[in-house]
């Protein structure tokens, strides 16, 4: 009934290497919550900068944080097209220490009608034959409460995606295993 | 007696204290009505009933609407460093708040104010808050799931999503990173986690393991979770000594798990039904 898989996100070699090694200077754009960094990273990533979401560094550590990579000669562009967008970063900061990796692993758990996925700490569970989603677990922020409030009962083609309406890493985690649910159970 | 803090995910869900009911599917506190789907609402409801099983009084809670916004949360902080020193609470849980190291400081100097210390268990954000900021050590109780425990083992990650790699999340690692938490300074006195095997654990290791009833179809269900930190609370309460509160609240949760004949799709609110037959079980055996 079980079986435990775990994946590799799809990741390119050279992006796991940290900022130096890459041969390029970077910096970090810092925002006010987690939402305005989702916000951020789809505008900046639909526009084709070549940007990641990483754990910022101790010293502008918060809490329950994210922050935007970029290629630092890149820096006012990047400002140009979120100012378009409405965004406005708290603080852009040069890289100067490695940054904190997201967890980059999946476990998937089959439960015959049911399909299980975990992305970090959330669990998120559909029905595979109606595409439901009957459950989801794990997690500590605030928004996890009000995301399986709002997504449990719906389907996938239906429900609101974590990112749309997420604000904390948890969420970040849940938009992950609701995107490899996706890519699993629903037709590309 | 019992306190507990938390949100719920209502943003019109005002900041509110006061002893709360379980009216049906839903917790009633200060004329305000939350249903008992998940997160700390699901604990409340948890910890009221084994407080009837035991012939305890309702806990009193401290909740705000917040859906991950934090300004809920935020509040909650404030209110609590304003409110604690006059407080008597026996235990005093925290449950799902915005991680904030420098909220949680506050309120943790505000414990120090009370008259007595009460028994502190941490679970969900405020759990992550309390690892952040170097002072697990200042707990009663921990209750994360393997996953949050490998959180507590590594020593730099500020949260569950920067768990490094080599620190993976596996059941049959779970004494390691129990050690490991402990070496590095972030766990409490005693660890209650839950997983396929709920361990209780303490800095010497693992105290007990709570492998029965096994039912592999609650791993899905939301809530589960919260439903036995609400259990362990109201036990402590209710004084039964901690580590045997934790062990009793395991067996419990399993059992009204399994009572509940759940499927993937089952929702915590009906586990949450089950919890006074399966307590009245667990507290017979000797």
């Amino acid at each position: 009934m079980m079986s435990g898989v775990v994946l590799k996100f799809l990741r390119r070699k050279a992006e796991s290497a940290g900022p130096k090694k890459r041969g390029v200077d970077y910096g970090i754009l810092v925002f006010e919550n987690t939402s305005e960094v989702i916000r951020a990273e789809n505008r900046l990533k639909a526009a084709g900068w070549s940007i990641r979401v990483k754990g910022p560094p101790p010293e502008i550590r918060t809490g329950c944080d994210l922050v935007i990579e970029f290629p630092l000669i890149e820096e006012l562009a990047v400002l140009r097209a979120l100012e378009k967008a409405g965004l406005r970063p708290l603080e852009v900061v040069p890289v100067t220490s490695p940054l904190l990796q997201p967890v980059d692993l999946f476990q998937v758990k089959d439960f015959g009608q049911f399909l299980m996925v975990r992305a970090a700490n959330m669990k998120l569970t559909v029905d595979k034959e109606t595409s439901l989603i009957v459950n989801v677990s794990g997690g500590g922020c605030p928004d996890i409460p009000y995301l399986a409030q709002e997504m449990v009962g719906r389907s996938l083609a239906d429900a609101p995606e974590p990112r749309r309406i997420g604000h904390t890493l948890c969420g970040y985690a849940l938009q992950l295993a609701y995107v490899e649910v996706r890519r699993r159970c629903l037709p590309s | 007696m019992l306190a507990i803090v938390g949100t719920v995910p209502d943003l019109q869900f005002p900041l509110v204290g006061g002893q709360a009911k379980l009216q049906g599917k839903a917790i009633r506190v200060e004329g305000h009505s939350v249903p008992i789907n998940r997160g700390t609402p699901a604990l409340i409801a948890a910890a009221i009933k084994t407080l009837e099983a035991i012939g305890r009084p309702a806990p009193y809670v401290y909740l705000a609407g917040d859906i991950g916004l934090g300004e809920g949360s935020r509040g909650l902080y404030d209110h609590l460093v304003r409110h604690l020193p006059h407080a008597d609470w026996g235990v005093l849980t925290f449950h799902y708040l915005q991680p904030d190291v420098d909220g949680h400081n506050r309120v943790l100097f505000a414990i120090g104010e009370m008259r007595r210390r009460p028994l502190l268990i941490a679970d969900a954000g405020y759990m992550y808050a309390a690892k952040m900021s170097g002072m697990a050590e200042e707990y009663d109780l921990f209750t994360p799931d393997a996953g949050e425990l490998a959180f507590l083992a590594d020593d730099q990650a500020p949260h569950p999503f920067y768990t490094r790699g080599f620190i993976l999340h596996e059941e049959q690692k779970v004494p390691d990173l129990i050690a490991r938490a402990y070496r590095y300074k972030n766990a409490a006195r005693l660890l209650l986690v839950k997983g396929k095997v709920d361990y209780v654990a303490g800095a010497q290791g693992v105290l007990a393991a709570v492998d029965q009833p096994a039912e592999e179809a609650l791993e899905p269900i939301g809530g589960t979770g919260d439903t036995l930190t609400g259990i362990v609370s109201a036990l402590a309460a209710g004084g039964i000594e901690l580590k045997r509160a934790a062990t009793l609240a395991a067996r419990a949760n399993r059992l009204a798990g399994c009572l509940a004949a759940p499927t993937p799709m089952t929702q915590v609110s009906d586990i949450i039904a089950c919890v006074p037959q399966a307590l009245a079980q667990v507290l017979e055996m000797p």
